[in-house]
């Protein structure tokens, strides 16, 4: 009898526990979706072709916003031609060469570091010496450079995770009809993980895309005329851009602030959803 | 030719090599770096002047402790935030969802921490401020705790993703022992599930909490900046300045080589270390729990 | 320490040969163009901004880039010698002069505009009026409450520019410590800095504890403007071009350009034509006021 009650008590705590622990998910979503739609919502006036693909005018309170679409695409471009091959690279090595050793894990620790570092400090970083030391002066290079060190860590540790995932035996079989190390792995294991590693590009490169204080000293400009000629020319970028113009211009209309904060959030997010659309898609047709 | 395939072979296995040891080299890099422009500093400004508690750069006040305590104050805020929501959802997708809302609610998650973070700092700006001063009756909304609002936002992707990691590479036989001696999933998820994944959850925090502290640009949107060193818990409610922020809006200013170029850099170390120490720790976690894990599992 | 001298040469072989340049649509390519880079205050970037823009319409053989970040900022990267124009709020103090010198650059002024600081609070504040005085002590913290100075019962939320902006000096040299030289008194420590000009009135607009400054340019009809007196007996006075130009309005200043030794060429010229009349028309559309000719 009492048995009973205890037993009910404990399934109405559950439901209970429950209910508070779904609800704090929910809490969690729905500023995320509130945050979206609200500057969907707002920004979506603002959002022209002229805006796409104008220039800035009137002190950068009326026309388009092109110069930073641009700035931000050579940004990540850029950042994409660095951290790309050192980052599948290094996963590669630990995931394919890596003996199990003290070394090893200090790479390990250096990699979790690395993402942990603020990016204000990849900013001062990238400052002292593609800036200053090497002499790049503030420029797409410069910037390229320090934005690919910060996205090193997502994509070692993604691209990683997707090579281990290959079973041993495909390795196994390769070798033993006859192939080398590295022509197994660039014919049988990179071809299987590729949309693992996929993924963790874009996820890594979204970052670069979105952040604005590793380009504060490095790359970004305030306002430039004309498009950037080389890597060595400075640039406008989006995520700067916007903080510019909701901080530094005096009578900025609000629409042309949300279509800012719109087309950079349309940038990140579709890259986050390519992402997510070539995992789940590769899990869902793995076959081993 | 088989020389050739070989003499490739090498090289490859040459740059592999070599991009598996870059993040080390980095590492070693940037903090050579910090040393290099950072530590002039202990020559050049005295160290009573270095910990006193007035930031005033441009007469050369550079008591760090108001900006080491602003970021205290907003990371502790942002961690009471991020921890329950963070590991809440954790255990909600990992333990309670059902599938469906799981495939959901997860990418759902990813975007929060693709927001970039000037985006959110302009709204915090435009919408949170005004609202919070408005409805908890403050002189200001830019204030530590509305940079601990949006901050904790920020965190909780970081603290979900590892925290739920964790849970999930749980064995499902402790699970199932558990309930097979009649605990409800609510008993085994608080005195099973979690005890058993600690060590990852505690890595989840710790990550949520660098993840919190190295924040800059929403920060320095939002929070007042004013460098003042917080005393109590009232210091919640009033502007903060944070070390990022500090060297996101001052760095751009000072004369490469100067006194005060070189306490930024000395920031930057700080940070540096303090982002070190909590990754390193939280590593140490996660290879201590791997081990346990293989050892259960031979 | 060694192994870095080492491996950052190693580093830049590795990367060098990865970067291509990527190829602009548009854009004329840099031998037929001539660039200059103009750099500095926040105050005057605005300005600056509308000087490049139609001076471009007029000669689109020439390339400015324009950026803010303080006068700090630009008269940094002039030492540095990496713009040409360095934008300032402020004059140039003798030590930044002698760290040019050092670098073989040679610093020469050019006033381009005048600016009055103007006092604003919320447009539901009822104080319209304050003395220098009363100013300095609520920005150094002995006035905390708008009763004091016949407002509502309200805290006083003290907003700031950044340390690294010339308006901030000046507020400082000249309001703060009243231009007594020897005064130390300091902003009080709980005073906002923020980031820019816009944060500032973004603030204002929207909270009614707020008093900020900023130029007379930044000042839009959603704020309040204060008239200012330099003592209790003066004559309070509104910011505007004539109070400056007939020195009634105590807190207006110089704003400055400037070029590593005597300008020439494509630089002499847009210098030239910013203190030409159809230039100044610009200053007085953007609220600042034109120098005297």
């Amino acid at each position: 009898m009492t048995d009973q009650k205890g037993t009910r008590v404990r399934y109405l705590k559950q439901r209970l526990g429950f209910r508070l622990l779904s609800s704090m998910a929910i809490l969690t979503i729905l500023p995320i979706i509130a945050v979206v739609i609200y500057i969907v919502i707002q920004g979506a006036p603002a959002i022209s072709r002229e805006f796409i693909t104008g220039f800035p005018e009137d002190g950068m309170r009326a026309g388009g916003i092109w110069p930073a679409i641009v700035g931000t695409f050579y940004l990540t471009l850029g950042t994409a031609i660095f951290s790309v091959p050192l980052g599948i690279g290094a996963a590669i090595y630990l995931s394919e060469y890596a003996p199990q050793n003290r070394f090893t894990q200090m790479i390990r620790i250096s990699i979790i570091n690395l993402a942990g570092i603020p990016s204000v400090v990849y900013g001062l970083f990238g400052l002292g010496l593609f800036v200053l030391f090497l002499n790049f002066g503030t420029s797409i290079l410069a910037g390229s450079l320090t934005l690919a060190i910060m996205t090193l860590p997502v994509i070692i540790s993604t691209a990683e995770e997707a090579l281990r995932a290959v079973p041993q035996a495909f390795r196994t079989v390769s070798i033993s009809v006859g192939a080398t190390k590295w022509q197994t792995i660039r014919r049988i294991v990179l071809p299987e993980a590729l949309p693992g590693i996929l993924t963790g590009v874009i996820l890594g490169l979204e970052r670069a895309a979105g952040e604005t204080a590793p380009i504060l000293f490095t790359v970004a400009a305030f306002f430039l005329p004309r498009l950037p000629n080389s890597p060595l020319d400075a640039t406008m970028a989006l995520p700067y851009h916007l903080f510019v113009i909701s901080t530094q211009v005096p009578g900025m209309p609000i629409k042309i602030q949300y279509g800012t904060a719109l087309v950079l959030l349309t940038f990140v997010l579709s890259m986050n959803i390519i992402a997510t659309v070539i995992r789940s898609r590769a899990r869902a047709s793995r076959q081993w | 030719m088989d020389r050739d395939l070989n003499l490739g072979e090498m090289i490859i296995t040459r740059l592999i090599n070599i991009a598996g040891y870059s993040a080390i080299i980095f590492v070693g890099m940037i903090f050579y770096f910090l040393l290099r422009e950072g530590l002039p500093t202990l020559n050049e400004v005295n160290f009573g002047n270095l910990v006193s508690n007035r930031w005033y750069p441009i007469e050369a006040y550079f008591g760090i402790l108001p900006l080491l305590g602003g970021s205290l104050v907003i990371t502790i805020g942002a961690t009471l935030i991020a921890v329950p929501f963070g590991i809440g959802t954790a255990v909600y997708l990992a333990e309670i969802a059902p599938r469906w809302v799981r495939e959901i609610l997860k990418p759902l998650v990813e975007v929060l921490a693709g927001l970039p973070s000037v985006v959110l700092g302009f709204l915090g700006m435009l919408v949170l401020a005004p609202f919070l001063r408005k409805y908890l009756q403050l002189p200001t909304g830019l204030t530590a705790f509305t940079g601990s609002l949006l901050l904790g936002g920020m965190a909780i992707p970081t603290v979900v993703s590892v925290a739920e990691d964790a849970i999930d590479a749980v064995p499902k036989s402790y699970r199932d022992a558990s309930l097979a001696i009649g605990a409800t999933k609510w008993q085994t998820i608080w005195r099973v599930t979690l005890p058993a994944a600690k060590s990852g959850v505690t890595t989840a925090i710790m990550l949520g909490v660098g993840r919190a502290i190295g924040e800059t640009m929403t920060v320095m949107m939002v929070s007042g900046n004013a460098p003042v060193l917080p005393g109590g818990i009232r210091a919640l409610f009033k502007p903060a300045r944070t070390m990022t922020a500090t060297i996101a809006a001052e760095m751009g200013e000072v004369a490469t080589g100067s006194v005060h170029y070189h306490v930024l850099f000395f920031i930057g170390m700080v940070l540096f270390l303090i982002s070190l120490l909590i990754n390193i720790t939280a590593s140490f976690v996660v290879f201590r729990q791997r081990q346990r894990q293989e050892r259960i599992l031979s | 320490m060694k192994c870095f001298r080492f491996l950052l040469p190693l580093l830049i072989l590795v990367f060098i040969p990865a970067c291509s340049p990527p190829e602009t649509g548009s854009g004329t390519s840099p031998s037929e163009s001539q660039t200059i880079e103009n750099k500095g205050s926040d105050t005057i970037v605005n300005l600056a901004l509308a000087w490049a823009e139609r001076y471009q319409e007029i000669h689109p053989e020439v390339r400015i880039s324009v950026t803010g970040g303080g006068s700090g900022t630009g008269i940094a990267s002039l030492i540095n010698g990496t713009v040409d124009v360095a934008n300032a709020s402020r004059e140039m103090k003798p030590e930044e002069i002698e760290s040019a010198e050092a670098n073989g650059i040679k610093p020469v002024e050019f006033v381009i505009a005048r600016d009055a600081i103007a006092i604003i609070v919320h447009l539901d504040n009822p104080v319209d009026k304050l003395t220098l005085g009363q100013i300095s002590d609520i920005y150094s913290g002995k006035i905390n409450n708008w009763k004091e100075i016949g407002g509502e019962d309200r805290p006083i939320v003290r907003l700031s520019r950044e340390t690294n902006s010339g308006t901030h000096v000046y507020f400082l040299e000249e309001v703060v410590r009243l231009g007594e030289k020897g005064n130390q008194t300091l902003f009080s420590r709980d005073t906002l800095l923020l980031p820019s000009s816009e944060g500032i009135s973004a603030e204002i607009r929207q909270n009614p504890n707020a008093i900020g400054y900023d130029g007379l340019g930044y000042v839009t009809e959603e704020m309040k403007v204060v008239a200012v007196a330099e003592d209790p007996e003066g004559r309070y006075v509104m910011p505007s071009a004539q109070s400056v130009n007939s020195g009634n309005y105590p807190i207006a200043r110089n704003l400055y350009m400037y070029t590593n030794g005597e300008p020439a060429g494509v630089i002499e010229e847009y210098l030239n034509w910013i203190q030409s009349p159809p230039a100044q028309e610009i200053v007085t559309e953007l609220g600042f006021v034109p120098i005297k000719p």
